[in-house]
């Protein structure tokens, strides 16, 4: 079975983050990851791959650094990679990136796209049916536990009120959460093998895809501006004197609509 | 000349980092705590495939892709967080894996490398007895050959892994004749937990490597067959002594990740703790300390990876041994020092146990002491520049 991955890398969520001054993300100066919500599809098409002896192709959209994410896709074990790397890309909304990820992702003619449940940056959680809405394929979206049986993708989708179950046949665009696995942290070997796998890079000109389709202006959304997070608060102490702890605990959380 | 490590070595610490952050740090304490050797972390190790960075793809380790470099930043990342389970590593491969790797027949191999270097198993090194520490060739057991079967009597202590629920084997090593002028002849034996007589005594009470399995072993008519002989017969002395050399690297990147544990729970300690009005590290006496903590850490992780790129690199043994054991001597050294100046930087805080750096201050003393003594270190580069110690 053929598994396209779509990565996408993202600032590191645990370091600064920075908007450059045409309010876009910056993803070149600060430290960025593969996505964590996407190593999930990573691992999950690896464990599909090895049931099926399949293969597994990663395709990352996104500046030079973006790179680390299709490394780090491979170091995890996936088979070769796919950077579209070109400079019109730059400020590009969602409905511009399925469109350069739906003509990268075709080329390939895979049985299978997988998908984390959102960007960790973004999250739209918009791209994976866009994406299906482009290629003409059936979508099965946040699925926490995938089965593959041939031609047969059997999903569990966990709801806040019910837990379906939902059947369907290969080629398909699936995306998966952060439920349906554990990934794995690539070993030694991993990344010495990674060196060697091929890595193909391509323009928009490779895709058929005009400089004015995407990027910026050709974007349906903007962003106006944006407030620095307010910075930490300090806290709440609840003092257990009489026995009132647990209910001021949990008038506290109700209060905040936790539960 | 390169004083970096290849990318490839720092993406690689980047994920045991990630592992030991995610698998170990958080349970550490408890373990520490509770004298628990946690198998089911040796097993996830092993799936990081932390176990075969130097052993060959045929019994599932990285194969030419590993490299004792590699090995060093794996345990050096694990002993950042956790001193136990760096122990446990570099034993495991050290004095487990190596010896049958480096010795071993390919049945040996082939029986035993494959649940070693996956972490399903794992394997101890009985050199160490009551009477013959240091002095490690003064071993008393004794291995008789009778018939097809060596005979193994004797006893042995302080052997790392030797009595976890998966330890499949200690090599121990055996006096088993005599050579011309009386000196001993020994020979190192492989003996697969479980062979009647060969008895696990319970568990040692630690200063520290709480969660590190160490146990003494009594040998009471052992039989073994003939081919659990490593390498050949009267070999064990110069075995040990290989296995060593290769063991104190890796203890030395132990020592590493510890001065490093040390270095950043102080520098993050001394900005968030005040006293009269300032964070202690504006304190000169404070930040000094901090700033000698870096430089240990820098002095001891060149010297360590220096030492393994020489391995590596396969220089001749002389001037690996030597820098081996100057690699040992200092770092181990240095990060006692360092986990003394940890706790003296968190004060009375230190000194409790809700902080880690009480258990990094237990932990290092050992450093000094596992395979080879600081003592033995200094006699062992002192007769590398040719001075006639004893
Ligand atoms: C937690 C732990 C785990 C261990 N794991 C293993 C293991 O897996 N396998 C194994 O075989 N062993 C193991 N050991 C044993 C360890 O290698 C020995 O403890 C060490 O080599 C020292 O031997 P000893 O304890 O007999 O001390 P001794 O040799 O009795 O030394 C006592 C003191 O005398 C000093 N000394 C001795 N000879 C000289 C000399 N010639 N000149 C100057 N000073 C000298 C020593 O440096 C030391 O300070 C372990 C030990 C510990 C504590």
């Amino acid at each position: 079975m053929k598994i396209v991955v779509c990565a996408k890398y993202v600032p590191d969520a645990t370091g600064d983050r920075k908007f450059n001054a045409d309010n876009t993300v910056d993803r070149v100066g600060v430290d960025g990851v593969l996505s964590e919500l996407d190593e999930y599809a990573v691992e999950e098409a690896l464990q599909i791959r090895d049931a099926t002896d399949g293969e597994v192709v990663v395709v990352t959209v996104g500046p030079e650094v973006a790179r680390a994410a299709v490394l780090k896709s491979l170091q995890m074990g996936a088979d070769s990679g796919v950077h579209v790397l070109d400079e019109a890309i730059h400020g590009s909304d969602s409905a511009a990136t399925s469109l350069i990820l739906a003509r990268a992702v075709e080329r390939q003619r895979p049985d299978l796209v997988l998908c984390g449940m959102a960007s960790t940056d973004g999250g739209m959680s918009v791209v994976p049916a866009m994406l299906a809405e482009r290629l003409g394929l059936p979508q099965v979206t946040f699925a926490s536990e995938v089965v593959v049986e041939d031609t047969t993708v059997r999903i569990r989708r966990d709801g806040d009120a019910a837990t379906e179950v939902i059947e369907a046949t290969t080629p398909l665009i699936l995306s998966v959460t952060d439920q349906c696995n554990e990934p794995r942290y690539p070993s030694f070997k991993g990344i010495m093998a990674a060196k060697k796998k091929p890595v193909e890079t391509l323009t928009l000109g490779d895709l058929g895809i005009a400089a004015d389709q995407v990027g910026l202006d050709a974007a349906w959304t903007r962003v106006d501006g944006f407030t620095e997070r307010l910075p930490k608060s300090a806290g709440t102490v609840v003092t257990d004197d009489n026995g009132s702890g647990a209910d001021q605990l949990v008038s506290f959380l109700v209060s905040q609509k936790f539960v | 000349m390169s004083f970096e490590l290849s990318r490839e070595h720092e993406d690689f610490r980047k994920s045991v980092r990630e592992f030991a952050a995610a698998e170990i740090a958080p349970r550490a304490a408890r373990w520490d705590k509770e004298h628990t050797f946690p198998v089911e972390t040796v097993r996830q190790m092993g799936e990081l495939g932390l176990f075969g960075l130097t052993a060959p793809e045929e019994y599932g380790g990285a194969g030419d892709y590993g490299d004792f470099t590699s090995l060093c930043v794996a345990i050096e990342e694990i002993g950042r967080v956790d001193q136990s389970m760096g122990i446990t590593l570099e034993a495991a491969v050290g004095l487990g894996i190596n010896p049958i790797l480096t010795f071993g027949t390919a049945e040996q191999r082939e029986k035993w490398l494959p649940d070693l270097v996956a972490g399903t198993a794992l394997a101890g090194f009985g050199l160490t007895e009551p009477g013959a520490g240091s002095d490690a060739a003064a071993t008393k057991t004794r291995a008789q050959l009778v018939g097809d079967e060596w005979v193994i009597n004797g006893s042995k202590q302080f052997i790392t892994n030797s009595g976890s629920e998966i330890t499949s084997l200690v090599t121990v090593t055996a006096r088993t004749g005599e050579r011309e002028g009386g000196k001993a002849e020994v020979s190192t034996i492989i003996v697969p937990a479980g062979t009647p007589g060969f008895v696990v005594e319970n568990a040692y009470d630690k200063l520290g490597w709480r969660a590190s399995d160490t146990h003494p072993l009594s040998l009471t008519d052992v039989h073994v067959p003939a081919d659990h002989l490593l390498g050949e017969r009267g070999r064990g002395y110069g075995q040990f002594l290989a296995t060593l050399d290769d063991g104190r690297v890796a203890i030395a990147a132990l020592a590493v990740g510890c001065i490093q544990a040390c270095l950043e729970m102080s520098v993050q300690y001394a900005g968030e703790r005040t006293t009269f009005n300032v964070p202690i590290g504006a304190k000169q006496g404070v930040a000094f300390q901090i700033a000698d903590l870096q430089v240990m850490a820098e002095a001891a992780r060149g010297l360590t990876y220096k030492a393994a790129a020489l391995k590596d690199a396969g220089r001749p043994r002389a001037e690996f041994k030597q820098a081996a054991a100057v690699a040992k001597l200092y770092s181990t050294e240095a990060a006692v020092t360092a986990t003394r100046i940890a706790t003296q930087v968190f004060g009375g805080y230190g000194f409790m146990e809700e902080y880690p750096v009480a258990r990094f201050y237990r932990d290092a003393k050992v450093l000094e002491i596992g395979e080879g003594t600081s003592e033995v270190q200094r006699i062992l580069i002192a007769r590398s520049l040719g001075l006639p110690v004893e």
